[in-house]
């Protein structure tokens, strides 16, 4: 029934492993970006704000699939940042990072809002009353207790991401949903067992990602 | 805490001249980029009006591609969310039971169905179609993009539902013991419909999600949705792809906008309503009282 | 709670809109399959100018769809009788032999592979596998000259197999749903070439919005003939067809809808094929 799999014709390892290289590329980079995000939501110059919200209203509501092929048509083929990708291959798996980026990284901003707003506003009056800057503010003791409090929903986040890879197939990105629409439609006997296969490769990903993180949220999360 | 007022003072007269420097710092950061974006595009000729006029001055492009799509699009999104909905409450009230063995394999169906991502299940549900069934080729993509969303979306309103119920004051079922009710009354009487008026902005928020994801249907399954019919606009008005995406994007972005809206409105209006326990679940509720590993997701597609 | 009332009306609301909506969108399947109420459901492209194409008030043109319309008119069927049908590529087999359409005429290449699963009628066109690319660039003149270029085509098209597999291996290919992103890497220089079967290029090329702009290299890459996919077995229609393809070529009809399909680009086309298929 499974023969498929040593017949070598498909590279099943490979393709997963682009599903966990854009994984860990898109994470990386959405949550930097979304702590940007987060920062100019929550800052005093109200042009970043307005940005920062309009930001994250466009693109959280703009099917993800239309976001990769913005970032594919639009800003490869069109505006041709190529992102140092020397052929099309490259070029594709890079702009696919960065759109998951700039999708993902709206998701990291809303949950770290909602973990800035359950620090106890005497922190943040405190540490105020030191005379801290904003930016003290925000990076010294705000933001650190954020963190500690949203590593679950972060942990969605990144499950939310990894199945979210499978997009890029949308834009020609050999990764594993697009090995497995090839494989069905090549090996119709084996449909079951091609699907049974893709399906525990994925959640082989996303459930040790939120046993460990679930674990990790626990520990850190501040006591109150 | 209200985070913009407490994380900085009020601004005094050298705080108000920093301010005014950074905007006019980050205007122009903003408006160099929007410069150079439009220049490129200009030189491509990406600006082109015949590119884009056709939006505004041919009333068929919308008539004859986009509104249909649109409503592609809305009837897979209603179907799902219409067929996954009582499965989802099975599953949910499955998930809270007293008796183990119901519990445990309700609970790793859901886990299953949410570890997987959905473009897996539509590719799979369409093979599944075209080898076994013989539904109409019409059809196919539409069953298959719904059979996609009704899995993953059932076991999302599974947690969504269980949230719901666990949201409410543990005094009502105490209250509906009190007055001898049984176990399946006091879920269908008391628990469950309070649970469905707290979870009604979830499920809105839910809806977004769905929204986005019929356009994988679009993309990888050619199903005739929004998304897709950008393929038979631009073959129509000389490949004006940029335009065509764009005009999509927004139509899903002001969709979407009055889904959040809505869902926004109906928190507002149950959490002043004063005949209800004032149980409210919000999207943002659901990722926090379910555990990690298995909540609604953030993104969907 | 006015609030049970209000949701309450919108399910109600929802659901009807739904069945309305799910009605309306079944009524077209009526038509389907056999000639029951004197229609024909024919398979077509929407999605490809010059051969078959679902234009913005909602008729169809194309010499697909030109073909399909002088057949059926031999089979005894006026042009307003006829359900024209989208048959993608990966379909047409199945929307065959399910009977969804009684013939499909969509630049449906005949092959060993397909001839399992259907019966082909004609051929009625020879096309070849080619490239498109920009009207002032004249670097690519044989196929070896890919291997230093950047080349589109779409997900999965055999012509992008055989690009990868014997012309050109080393030729940086990308592929998109569809042609449209081609041709706009293509006006912007990001892609160098276009790849496809000829007739499907013409019709892009000699498109109002593009004339000018691009041109085909000429290259012959591949032979394609398009024949009419059919059921397997039906060689009573195979017959028919086969017959109103000959009339067609003799009275100068097959030539007037390759000029007003394909003329504008300078597409040298070639001339009609012999009948191949059947008996």
């Amino acid at each position: 029934m499974f023969d498929f799999l040593d017949s070598g014709q498909y590279d099943l390892l490979g393709a997963f492993w682009v599903t966990v290289q854009l994984t860990l590329y898109s994470a990386v980079g959405s949550l930097i970006w979304g702590t940007l995000l987060a920062g100019m939501r929550v800052s005093p110059v109200p042009l970043m704000r307005a940005f920062g919200t309009a930001y994250v209203n466009l693109v959280r509501n703009t099917p993800l699939t239309l976001v990769l092929v913005a970032c594919s048509l639009g800003l490869g083929l069109t505006l041709g940042i190529t992102l140092g990708g020397q052929d099309f291959k490259a070029m594709g798996f890079r702009l696919a990072v960065l759109g998951l980026v700039a999708y993902t990284g709206t998701f990291v901003c809303e949950s770290l809002r909602s973990g800035i707003n359950t620090v106890p506003v005497g922190q943040a009056e405190a540490a105020r009353a030191l005379g801290l800057s904003f930016f003290q503010v925000l990076t010294l003791i705000v933001l650190p207790q954020a963190f500690r409090s949203v590593v679950a929903p972060l942990a969605n986040v990144l499950i939310a991401l990894t199945k979210n890879t499978t997009v890029a197939s949308a834009i020609s990105v050999a990764e594993a949903s697009a090995l497995m629409k090839t494989m069905l439609e090549n090996e119709t006997s084996a449909l079951f067992a091609v699907f049974a296969v893709f399906a525990f490769g994925f959640i082989v990903l996303t459930l040790p990602t939120g046993l460990i993180l679930g674990w990790v949220s626990k520990r850190v999360a501040v006591k109150r | 805490m209200s985070a913009t007022s407490v994380l900085y003072d009020t601004p005094g007269v050298r705080a108000k001249r920093r301010n005014i420097i950074y905007t006019i710092v980050f205007l122009v950061v903003l408006a160099l980029a929007a410069w150079w974006v439009l220049a490129v595009m200009a030189e491509k000729q990406q600006l082109a009006s015949e590119k884009w006029s056709p939006f505004v001055t041919d009333a068929k492009v919308w008539t004859t591609y986009l509104l249909p799509g649109l409503g592609e699009t809305l009837r897979a999104a209603a179907l799902a969310i219409v067929i996954a909905l009582p499965l989802g409450a099975l599953l949910g009230i499955g998930r809270l039971s007293d008796h183990a063995w119901i519990r445990v394999p309700v609970g790793a169906v859901v886990e299953f169905f949410r570890a997987i991502p959905v473009l897996l299940m539509m590719v799979f549900a369409a093979q599944l179609y075209t080898q076994y069934t013989d539904v109409s080729s019409d059809l196919r993509p539409l069953y298959a993009v719904v059979t996609g969303l009704v899995l993953y979306n059932a076991s999302v309103m599974a947690e969504i539902v269980r949230a719901g119920i666990l949201s409410l004051p543990r005094g009502q079922t105490d209250a509906a013991k009190a007055i001898g009710m049984r176990k399946g009354q006091t879920m269908s009487y008391v628990l469950l419909p309070q649970a469905v008026t707290a979870m009604l902005p979830a499920l809105v928020s839910q809806l977004v999600v769905i929204v986005k994801d019929t356009a994988l249907g679009g993309a990888i399954l050619g199903f005739s949705e929004l998304l897709s019919q950008g393929r038979t606009i631009t073959a129509n008005y000389g490949a004006n792809t940029i335009a065509t995406f764009a005009v999509i994007a927004l139509i899903y972005i002001a969709l979407n906008f009055l889904l959040t809206t809505l869902a926004g409105w109906l928190e507002q209006r149950l959490r002043q309503g004063k005949k209800s326990t004032g149980a409210v679940l919000t999207a943002d509720d659901v990722q926090q009282a379910s555990a990690p590993g298995r909540t609604p997701d953030g993104g969907g597609a | 709670m006015k609030l049970h009332k209000a949701s309450a009306a919108a399910a109600a609301a929802l659901v009807l809109s739904l069945t309305a909506t799910a009605c309306g969108g079944d009524s077209s399947d009526d038509a389907g399959g056999d000639s029951g109420g004197g229609k024909i459901t024919i398979g077509i492209k929407f999605d490809q100018p010059g051969l078959g194409l679902k234009k913005p008030d909602g008729t169809y043109a194309g010499f697909d769809v030109d073909v399909a319309t002088y057949v059926a008119k031999e089979l005894g069927y006026d042009a307003k009788d006829i359900v024209w049908k989208e048959s993608p590529s990966a379909e047409r087999e199945n929307l065959i032999s399910n009977g969804d359409v009684k013939f499909v005429v969509a630049s449906y290449s005949i092959n060993d592979e397909r001839k399992q699963k259907v019966d082909f009628a004609g051929p009625y066109f020879l096309a070849h596998q080619d490239l498109l690319v920009r009207s002032d660039d004249s670097a690519i003149t044989k196929a070896e000259d890919l291997n230093s270029k950047k080349l589109c085509s779409v997900t999965g098209s055999t012509s992008a197999q055989n690009v990868k597999e014997e012309l050109a291996p080393k030729a940086d290919l990308q592929e998109f749903g569809g042609y449209s992103e081609c041709l706009t890497g293509l006006e912007n220089k990001a892609v160098d070439a276009l790849t496809t079967d000829d007739s499907i290029l013409a019709g892009y090329a000699s498109q109002q919005e593009h004339q000018g702009k691009f041109k085909l290299a000429g290259l012959k890459l591949s032979d394609e003939n398009y024949g009419i996919g059919l059921k397997k077995g039906d060689t009573d229609l195979q017959t028919k067809i086969n017959a109103a393809l000959k009339k067609m070529e003799s009275d100068g009809s097959w030539q007037k809808a390759v000029t007003a399909n394909f003329g504008p680009s300078g597409y040298k086309n070639e001339p009609a094929p012999a009948i191949t298929e059947g008996s």
